[in-house]
């Protein structure tokens, strides 16, 4: 491996570390889904310099794409569920 | 205090196991036996390029259908689980108005991310991806229609429909590798071709359209039965 994919490689690590430190420990909702989205973006980013495309296109397909669509809307679904209930008091739910 | 100590703890006892891991770890200098027999064989047994499909699709085909079978089932059990809270009357409660860019965005976006999916599981066999890849691609446009237009019907008896005859194919074509060439999910039944063109590897991009087809609409009916549920 030469000097510079290996410092790339080293950039790429640490910044999915601090993205995954932003997704755990961030306050805002939003921004922790988007971080968690962004380690798998890495994820897939170092997959195709260890010479595996057809993970790194998984990981980008589900882990990056699907998955944190998924997240936002749950997310908004959850937030319209509140203020369904404020709105709606007699209206039944399940 | 404990509790806070003991995961402490844990964390540790992990990084250390992968701390040697990877100090211990010595790239191989060169293939292995199995590595080396796919490496020299594929091209002309199979006539696939990208290796990686040769193996998932015909060397371990009954993985792969497997593999099929469970997000089937994940599928099913899903809409079983959530058929109790489908919505009944539409629209009975007031959704935040969706943006302009999103609207305008998607209408864009979402023909050409159909398109990519179609074209990463047809091209399986020659560039990397292939059906779950270009599966979970569509799947990712149908998301974009949903979070769109959270109100829209898709229509499920057709999605239905593309998703079982894609399963009874697959297997279909499976059977007919058995009597017609060496095995369960042997692809040489059709000519193989040249290495690289479209039309190669024999049943290869058949297979891959069918996984492709089926996958995408198992994630579409996942995200749309999620979608017409009300509260659970």
């Amino acid at each position: 491996m030469s000097l510079l994919l290996t410092a790339m490689t080293l950039v790429l690590c640490i910044a999915m570390i601090v993205a995954a430190f932003v997704a755990i420990l961030g306050k805002s909702l939003p921004i922790a889904i988007l971080a968690a989205g962004l380690v798998s973006l890495v994820a897939s980013v170092l997959f195709v310099i260890l010479a595996s495309p057809d993970v790194a296109m998984t990981e980008a397909a589900i882990g990056s794409g699907l998955s944190t669509f998924l997240f936002f809307f749950v997310l908004g679904r959850v937030r319209g569920g509140e203020r369904d209930g404020e709105d709606e008091p007699g209206s039944e739910h399940g | 205090m404990v509790k806070r100590l003991l995961a402490l703890l844990l964390l540790a006892a992990i990084g250390g196991i992968f701390t040697t891991l990877v100090l211990g770890y010595m790239p191989d200098a060169e293939l292995n036996n199995t590595a080396r027999y796919y490496a020299d064989h594929t091209a002309a047994d199979i006539g696939s390029a990208n290796l990686v499909t040769a193996i998932v699709i015909t060397y371990r085909g009954l993985d792969t259908l497997g593999e099929v079978t469970v997000l089937f089932l994940a599928a099913a059990i899903l809409g079983l689980v959530l058929a109790r809270g489908r919505r009944q009357v539409q629209a009975r409660r007031e959704l935040t108005p969706v943006g302009e860019l999103l609207t305008t965005g998607s209408r864009v976006l979402v023909p050409l991310i159909m398109l990519l999916g179609v074209y990463v599981f047809v091209n399986g066999h020659l560039t990397p991806g292939g059906g779950f890849q270009g599966g979970a691609v569509i799947a990712s446009g149908v998301l974009l229609l949903l979070l769109t237009d959270p109100l829209r019907q898709f229509a499920h008896t057709l999605i239905a429909a593309v998703e079982s005859l894609a399963g009874v194919f697959y297997v279909a074509i499976g059977l007919m590798g058995l009597f017609l060439a060496g095995g369960f999910l042997d692809n040489r039944f059709l000519p193989i071709g040249t290495l690289g063109a479209l039309f190669s590897a024999g049943a290869i991009p058949i297979i891959y359209t069918l996984i492709g087809l089926k996958v995408g609409a198992e994630f579409s009916v996942m995200l749309s039965d999620l979608s017409d549920t009300e509260a659970l």
